[in-house]
């Protein structure tokens, strides 16, 4: 079973193997990537300096993307959603795409939950990151891995 | 152009946070893109703004960059007390605007 499993890989890994030499001919290998460092100082730019706590901020994204074109993500904050006490926005950054900034989600109380769902372009396997901001000020960041098969943002 | 489509409850109790599913069709030209025959980059154009508002007030929007999908689908809440109509406008970087509407019954 185990011996089948890496065969498969292995085929699967000559064909993007392939692939990639046929975009590389085609000269879309020049586009440039954000790098994580990037990433880093658009989070800087967007919290104003603020370095964002783990937790209360919540991103679901598939383990493994076999289509970076189109990548289901969920995020989602824990907050009550009250006129006092709720989620403003949530901010997806990714750390290997053309440009880290991938979207923003505005919520009011009246959105009921800080919840959205998208699907998203990635470039490559990569970290993605959720930050939040909360009506209080305070920020959040969630992040996860994705690891793509065939990227997303090319070709 | 494009062609959206909403799905939202027909009716709710009041005080339920309902889903709202929405999809339209639009390319999202990342602008990364390079044209196969020329090699010349393929110009921006996206819809970098998506808004929803039930009865006139805006309840949700989102703020969308290149790394969102072509034929960008996007699902939400909303809280909801009172019947009314929901508005959804998609505001494409050229000045296009595409609207969406439903109604709600709220018991």
């Amino acid at each position: 079973m185990s011996k089948m499993r890496i065969e498969v890989i292995d085929r699967r890994t000559f064909l993007i193997g392939a692939g990639a030499s046929a975009a590389a001919l085609a000269g879309l290998a020049s586009i440039a990537n954000a790098t994580p460092e990037q990433a880093a100082d658009f989070l800087a730019k967007l919290t104003g300096g603020a370095k964002p706590a783990d937790g209360k901020v919540k991103i679901e994204m598939p383990e493994i993307a076999e289509n970076g074109a189109t990548v289901p993500t969920k995020v989602s904050a824990d907050s009550p959603m009250t006129d006092k006490d709720y989620c403003k926005s949530i901010t997806l950054i990714s750390t290997k795409n053309p440009a880290p900034h991938i979207c923003t989600f505005h919520f009011t109380p009246r959105s009921g939950k800080a919840f959205a769902s998208i699907r998203v372009r990635m470039a490559t396997t990569q970290d993605v990151w959720a930050v939040a901001q909360m009506s209080d000020g305070s920020w959040h960041i969630a992040k996860t891995t994705v690891k793509v098969t065939i990227g997303g943002c090319g070709g | 152009m494009a062609k959206a489509r909403v799905k939202v409850p027909k009716t709710a109790k009041a005080g339920d946070v309902i889903t709202i599913k929405t999809l339209i069709k639009h390319k999202m030209e990342s602008g990364n893109r390079k044209d196969k025959k020329t090699g010349k980059k393929i110009p921006r154009h996206i819809i970098d703004k998506f808004t929803a508002r039930f009865n006139g007030e805006e309840f949700f929007s989102s703020d969308w960059m290149g790394g969102v999908s072509a034929n960008p689908y996007c699902a939400f809440n909303c809280k909801v007390d009172k019947s009314g109509e929901f508005e959804f406008i998609w505001h494409d970087e050229k000045g296009e605007e595409f609207t969406a509407k439903a109604k709600i019954t709220v018991a």
